[in-house]
């Protein structure tokens, strides 16, 4: 790239670049012309980006500043400091002791399991004849195609308390367990069933963009590799597959962190209340609308989702520079 | 009758083609294909469970020992579904049309909105654009869904509480689907938005006539994305609609679900409603499936 001659059309100004003085205001009326110049580019981003910034970007900057006041809804927002973050970390006993760590056993079962499993999935698809490939993509699709709410039914149908639950028919009937066992409000089950349900409709998303990554390889390079002397499929995969479609791995993990980490409606459906029973399975958006909706103390709701928004951005980074694109590619 | 012999043909082409792909599997292949099969029937288990569901009598709701095939089909738990009124008093078809509706304006907004932005980002090396990705790139990574208080701030605030407005606009931004077609474009060559403009087209005719032409299994890949956005979102009615005439069919689904586990009432009821929620995101992958495996080649972050 660096030996390129540079175009020379576009910098028809720096003909007669002035002095260093005047650099600036020559950059300035520079930068109005390229503006205007690409006013068209602009008026073609604008509806997104309007929508866009009193959607995220405003609620994000007023989440921001809700977190450091005291905020109940009715009066008007008292400015409190680092309080809220405080009590949060110093004070919260329902938080440090149930939320931070089923959050963390939650997204450490749901995000690397549902990650794997989606590249092995992926990969043992792409060994298929493409004509039946379509079907099994679809059937491991299907799942997140519910979009949670749907699915409720069946899950809760399916854990039912008593004996007419399938899941404590069968037992029952295979000798497992003498007694029905109330899993969606039992304390000790309720975590398990949420990352079982929580894996099964993990294959979204991130999934396609695995499964397409893999069928985007190159077929020569497998051929050149197996000269040089790759043996099996598990080199295969290792040396060429997954540095061949890091972006696509990337962009899956980014899929599966954010996936993880805003769940949280699932226990509280599943269980049929919030908080869930115990705590059990309350995870950091229970807690958040738990103190936002219920009990309507808003500015310290807004410090919690802060907390979130920086631990999904963190651990966005740290597989960013995990699998991104390095300086020397 | 023309019409019924090239579909006859083209089926048979195509079950031949299934056919010599099946011949031509090694071992190791037809052992894939029964591993895959069983996995496959277990992740559908809970869908045909839930088909089956929607469909049996009362009778067999509650059998002891549960079956999981219905043996007398009927669609009285459809009828129900219809005739039930929550304390509303409102029937189930108004929750259907506010939710069509709002899903039919948000994914055409969502699609338009993403195609236009997408397209100087790929294409206009305007000022700011890396800025405006990044942007976009790092709101990706961030849930919206966390941001609930504020946008409830910012919607009361618009004035469009208890309105249409209200479902579409918060969800018309999907950052996802921008970057999705971004990346998809930046696969089209450069030289022949060049050409076109050489012959005199307009930006407005080069992104109509050569871009979207090309970028259509992108542009399907999105529609998907904001048909599932759209149709399943019940946090707009949870946190915006206070008038239960706004509010949509997934807000409906998810109060007759509630607490469903330990009460045996409306257990048919509620997975048909399932059932009409699932169907259509269902029918709507089916049809553009291919595509969507052909954009997410691109799905990835470079």
């Amino acid at each position: 790239m660096s030996n390129e001659v540079p175009p020379v059309i576009q910098q028809p100004l720096s003909v007669d670049r002035p002095r260093l003085s005047e650099k600036f205001g020559c950059r300035l009326s520079h930068l109005k012309q390229e503006v205007w110049k690409f006013r068209l580019s602009y008026l073609f981003v604008a509806p997104f980006l309007i929508v866009f910034t009193l959607f995220v970007i405003v609620p994000v900057i007023t989440g921001i500043g809700l977190s450091f006041t005291y905020f109940n809804s009715i009066e008007f927002p008292k400015w409190a400091g680092w309080m809220n973050y405080q009590n949060l970390f110093s004070q919260d006993v329902i938080f440090l002791k149930h939320v931070v760590p089923n959050s963390f056993k939650f997204a450490l079962f749901v995000g690397p399991i549902g990650y794997v499993l989606a590249f092995v999935l992926a990969w043992l698809i792409a060994q298929l004849p493409s004509t039946i490939r379509v079907w099994y993509a679809l059937a491991m699709y299907a799942p997140s195609l519910t979009g949670g709410i749907a699915m409720v039914v069946v899950w809760q149908v399916m854990f039912t308390g008593d004996r007419t639950g399938y899941i404590n028919s069968f037992l029952l009937k295979w000798g497992f367990i003498d007694q029905p066992v109330l899993f969606t409000i039992d304390k000790d089950y309720l975590m398990i069933i949420m990352i079982i349900v929580s894996i099964w409709s993990s294959m979204g998303l991130g999934f396609l963009a695995i499964l397409a990554g893999i069928l985007n390889v190159d077929k020569q390079l497998y051929e050149a590799a197996r000269i040089d002397g790759i043996r099996s499929r598990l080199q295969e995969i290792w040396y060429i597959t997954i540095p061949m479609m890091k972006p696509q791995m990337l962009f899956a993990a980014v899929m599966a962190i954010v996936g993880t980490l805003k769940a949280g409606g699932i226990g509280t459906q599943l269980s049929g209340m919030n908080p869930t029973p115990d705590y059990s399975g309350q995870l950091f958006m229970n807690h958040i609308d738990d103190f936002g909706f219920t009990r309507l103390e808003l500015g310290y709701a807004s410090a919690v989702s802060i907390v979130l928004l920086i631990v999904t951005i963190l651990l966005s980074r740290f597989l960013w520079m995990l699998l991104g694109p390095k300086e020397d590619e | 009758m023309s019409l019924f012999r090239r579909i006859r043909s083209s089926l048979s082409h195509t079950w031949s083609l299934y056919r010599s792909d099946f011949r031509n599997m090694d071992a190791t292949q037809i052992f894939l294909l029964i591993l895959l099969t069983l996995l496959s029937v277990f992740m559908l288990l809970p869908l045909v469970f839930i088909f089956n569901h929607a469909f049996k009598p009362l009778h067999e709701l509650f059998l002891f020992p549960p079956t999981f095939f219905v043996k007398q089909g009927t669609w009285q738990n459809f009828i129900d579904l219809l005739n039930a009124s929550q304390d509303t008093f409102l029937p189930v078809t108004r929750f259907i049309l506010n939710s069509v509706i709002v899903t039919v304006l948000a994914t055409v907004g969502m699609v338009i909105l993403g195609a236009l932005c997408a397209y100087p980002l790929s294409k206009h090396p305007f000022p700011g654009r890396k800025v405006i990705f990044g942007v976009i790139l790092l709101s990706i990574m961030i849930a919206v869904e966390t941001m609930g208080i504020p946008r409830y701030i910012v919607v009361k605030n618009l004035g469009i509480m208890n309105t249409y407005w209200g479902h579409v606009l918060p969800i018309l931004a999907l950052p996802v689907g921008v970057f999705l077609l971004k990346q998809f474009m930046d696969q089209v060559p450069n030289e022949l938005m060049e050409a076109a403009k050489l012959d005199g087209a307009s930006e407005w005719q080069i992104f109509m006539r050569i871009m979207i032409p090309i970028v259509t299994p992108a542009m399907a890949t999105i529609t998907i994305l904001s048909f599932q956005t759209a149709w399943g979102n019940s946090e707009t009615s949870a946190l915006f609609m206070q008038n239960d005439a706004m509010k949509t069919l997934p807000f409906y689904v998810e109060s007759l679900t509630s607490n469903l586990a330990n009460s045996v009432a409306r257990q048919g009821v509620a997975a048909a409603a399932s059932l009409i929620m699932f169907i259509p995101n269902l029918i709507i992958f089916l049809l553009s499936q291919r595509k969507v495996i052909q954009t997410m080649a691109h799905s990835g972050i470079k």
